[in-house]
């Protein structure tokens, strides 16, 4: 799967008619715990916090405007709040390739969203994103798995933690 | 900043059209077509081409980071369940509106309720924002 792919797939999923008799795998319980490695460093370049910025309709300097930034303290332009999903979103991609994940990517809808950061992602940051499931849950035949993405710096210190919960569906 | 709790602090309307689409698609990388277009959109049972989730949670927190002065760095946390899809018609766009309210005042600052709807109906579920003041 493309990185970057699969977030509408996923929430769409859940109004398209599953076939029918079509075996499915359920969710591997064991990904809970188990050990991902970091992401590729992502280098959260200015242009692209402006475009994102654009892209959801901002209207602050501080999003748009290095210099009005700086004034307000910052280093460089701020991302929008929802910006991490971007480095996000390569843990996601490695949670659906899992071989042994039992989580059918076309069967996976984007149940709900968190962002809970310790400081605002700025322009020249360099993020790592290291990826948990916390939780994997069966509800009414679907089962909710929730994957923590805890995204660091270049020194190791915490920005933000990015929580998705996917909801896959079973068999109908 | 003074407020308390039931105070309506921002309200502000959206027009999404195709173009918002195409744009939030090149700028987050996610470029599912049901985004674009409707043939694959109602290829897999959709009435027509989809806003990205991503994209109504990112415009939905717009109205508080402009209350809060337009430093988006004051949001804390931000959540938001996806309850119902947004479709966007080719011509019409879609229309998307915010409104925040205080839901909590303590000494970290507040939580800002969002309601956001679409066509009449809550297009995201406890959609909260705790923000420093």
């Amino acid at each position: 799967m493309d990185q970057g792919q699969y977030y509408s797939a996923l929430r769409h999923r859940l109004l398209t008619p599953s076939p029918r008799y079509t075996e499915v795998v359920p969710v591997n319980p064991e990904l809970q715990g188990r050990a991902f490695a970091p992401t590729a460093p992502y280098l959260v370049g200015r242009e692209k916090v402006r475009e994102f910025s654009r892209a959801v309709f901002s209207t602050s300097p501080l999003n748009l405007d290095p210099a009005a930034a700086r004034a307000a303290g910052y280093a460089d332009v701020v991302a929008p709040p929802t910006f991490a999903v971007v480095v996000q979103e390569s843990t996601l991609a490695q949670l659906l390739a899992e071989p042994d994940g039992g989580i059918d990517f076309t069967r996976v809808v984007h149940g709900d969203q968190r962002f809970t950061y310790t400081r605002p992602i700025v322009a020249g940051d360099e993020l790592t994103a290291t990826l948990a499931v916390t939780s994997i849950k069966s509800l009414g035949g679907h089962s909710m798995v929730t994957a923590e993405s805890t995204i660091v710096d270049a020194e190791g210190a915490h920005v933000v933690t990015a929580i998705s919960t996917l909801v896959v569906r079973g068999d109908e | 900043m003074s407020v308390a709790v039931g105070d309506v602090v921002a309200e502000k309307t959206y027009t999404l059209t195709r173009d918002s689409l195409v744009r939030y698609a090149g700028a987050s990388g996610d470029f599912n077509a049901i985004h674009y277009r409707d043939d694959v959109a109602t290829s897999v049972g959709l009435a027509g081409v989809l806003a990205h989730g991503m994209l109504t949670m990112g415009i939905a927190v717009q109205p508080v980071v402009e209350w809060l002065g337009g430093d988006s760095g004051k949001v804390l946390d931000y959540q938001v369940r996806f309850t119902r899809p947004v479709l966007v018609d080719p011509l019409e766009g879609a229309t998307v509106t915010v409104v925040a309210k205080v839901g909590v005042v303590d000494d970290a600052g507040a939580r800002i309720d969002l309601t956001v709807t679409y066509n009449g109906e809550t297009v995201l579920g406890k959609a909260q924002a705790r923000v420093a003041l």
